[in-house]
């Protein structure tokens, strides 16, 4: 199935383009909400729309995070290699998405108070795990394209965004540490991140014992 | 989780008798639409549609006390605050009522399911007249009171309700408190079927809460039955809670079926989940941060101001005539 010439054609022509407005569709949703508010039409944003903005784009974030860690798994699974093409552009998407967070709750929280965000980040553990996921994605983000990786040379650039799991750890902890009530969608992520770094410890496992039985 | 309920039987049973949803959802969406615009235009253009959930039609329950909405009022008091109450609808559409779910949707969505009549409300500890009250033995419902508050969550939001209800104190006089009494706890129905929440272990139930007598008996503290004019909603507590309105929300119990009155401090819900984020005495306090947020300022919700509205956040939530209560104490150790 892997060889389907219609498969090969999807990667080919497809892949690229339906993931990006994928990527686009929780903005374009968020948009259309505001208008609506804005026109004082009906929507489906609550009566906290500052607080439900800024996190409908924080969880946004990390379930696209969630998602460019997915990729490799997928394609060890199903042995389809073309998926991972769109790796960058769905971890540019994390970083596009965190960074709306950070600016909504900037504006809607803190009203662009560079001493309120100072005092938050400094005081409020959550935050500051939060100000350090983004940061660690500012040099992911800058290098996420062919010539970085040209510049870099292919086992640097790995190596730099060997980062993405740092940033996923300190991302879901931040949602963890921001809840009342440990449950719920902050469970649900910490979870599928848990099971999506088991799957690399396993695969690396794997690999390291292989060849010793291959040669014993 | 959400889908586990679903496939409970005994709660699709009962989720079939609620209110359409969808026939809530356009309530909400209209009224939500009119708060947005700061008017009642859209409101008064729309009559028919806001009807089926809001105007009084049942009169009086099995129980002998008014239905969840049915007409209420008090008689206006001198309690009041600047800007006037939050529009009904933020009131009843965003709440915080955990046995329902941890949601703000939660509870407006699912608190039909709970049945509030008959109630009855037992009377325990150390008193000279225990047992089992109507509402309608424990509430003079002649001597109502409309008292506009301010609420305010320890989330850092807030509201302003004009609540229905009398004052504490005349109740609890009634139930006789021996003098070995030093404190008062309130408990919350707890149903597993009716409510969903609580087939998670998000909070140990039933919700409990407490005072101390003499904040349990200081003028300001109620026992509602109503707000907006109307007998309680069950998402906001019918048909009976307290309200203490310099105390962080959570430290009012909805729903009550229980007061206990005790010699020595009560355990509290939000206490036993987490002793170092939610004291037992919980006053609204700009001064001192919740270990992970400030509660220096406060959202106003549902505001004139529009989306974006924020106020500071005022000492015992402006109630400064609560302060001798606390005198000598210090309140950054007993938050």
């Amino acid at each position: 199935m892997a060889h389907s010439p219609l498969l090969r054609a999807f990667g080919k022509h497809w892949l690229k383009p339906l993931t990006l407005v994928a990527l686009i569709a929780p903005l374009a949703w968020l948009a259309c909400q505001w208008a609506l508010m804005l026109a004082g039409l009906p929507n489906d944003m609550g009566w906290n729309v500052g607080q439900w903005t800024h996190r409908y784009l924080g969880d946004t974030a990390i379930r696209v995070l969630l998602v460019t860690l997915a990729i490799s798994p997928i394609r060890d699974i199903t042995g389809w290699a073309p998926i991972v093409i769109i790796r960058r552009r769905v971890g540019l998407a994390a970083f596009f998405y965190t960074t709306l967070h950070l600016l909504a709750y900037f504006w809607l929280d803190r009203n662009w108070s560079l001493p309120g965000l100072i005092q938050d980040v400094t005081l409020r553990t959550y935050i500051m795990l939060g100000m350090a996921t983004l940061t660690l994605m500012i040099p992911l983000a800058i290098t996420s394209n062919n010539s970085s990786i040209k510049k870099l040379g292919r086992k640097t650039w790995d190596r730099l965004h060997g980062l993405t799991y740092p940033v996923a750890i300190l991302a879901v902890a931040h949602n963890l540490l921001m809840v009342k009530i440990i449950e719920g969608d902050p469970t649900n992520h910490a979870v599928i991140l848990g099971v999506l770094l088991l799957w690399r410890v396993g695969r690396w496992v794997i690999g390291k014992f292989k060849p010793a039985q291959v040669a014993a | 989780m959400d889908l586990k309920f679903r496939r409970n039987p005994d709660y699709q049973t009962l989720r079939d008798e609620i209110t359409p949803e969808r026939m809530f959802m356009d309530r909400r969406h209209i009224l939500s639409a009119a708060g947005f615009l700061g008017a009642g235009s859209i409101l008064g253009a729309l009559p028919a549609c806001s009807e089926p959930e809001q105007t009084p039609t049942a009169p009086a329950t099995a129980g002998g006390h008014p239905a969840p909405g049915a007409a209420l009022t008090g008689k206006k008091t001198a309690f009041a605050v600047a800007g006037g109450a939050t529009v009904e609808d933020a009131f009843t559409g965003y709440c915080n009522f955990y046995e329902f779910g941890t949601g703000k949707e939660d509870p407006p969505r699912y608190a039909n399911l709970m049945t509030v009549s008959p109630w009855q409300v037992t009377v325990e500890g150390e008193t000279d007249a225990p047992g089992g009250y109507a509402l309608k033995d424990l509430i003079d419902y002649s001597k109502l009171e409309e008292r506009v508050y301010r609420h305010r969550c320890v989330e850092a939001w807030s509201m302003v309700v004009p609540w229905v209800g009398v004052p504490m104190r005349s109740v609890l006089s009634k139930l006789k408190p021996k003098s070995t009494a030093k404190f008062v706890q309130f408990e919350t129905y707890l149903n597993k079927k009716e409510m969903p929440g609580t087939n998670r272990p998000s909070l140990q139930w039933p919700y409990v809460e407490g005072l101390r007598m003499d904040e349990a008996n200081h003028d300001l503290t109620l026992f509602a039955v109503g707000a907006y004019g109307k007998a309680l909603q069950k998402q906001n507590g019918a048909p009976l809670r307290t309200v203490i309105p310099w105390k962080y929300g959570f430290k009012a119990t909805k729903s009550i079926v229980k007061i206990r009155f005790l010699a020595t401090q009560p355990g509290t819900a939000w206490n036993k989940a987490n002793a170092n984020e939610y004291g037992f005495y919980s006053n609204v306090n700009p001064n001192v941060s919740h270990p992970r947020w400030s509660q220096a300022s406060e959202r106003v919700i549902g505001g004139k101001g529009g989306f974006n509205e924020r106020r500071d956040t005022e000492m015992f939530n402006g109630y400064q005539q609560v302060a001798p209560l606390y005198a000598g104490m210090d309140l950054r150790k007993n938050y």
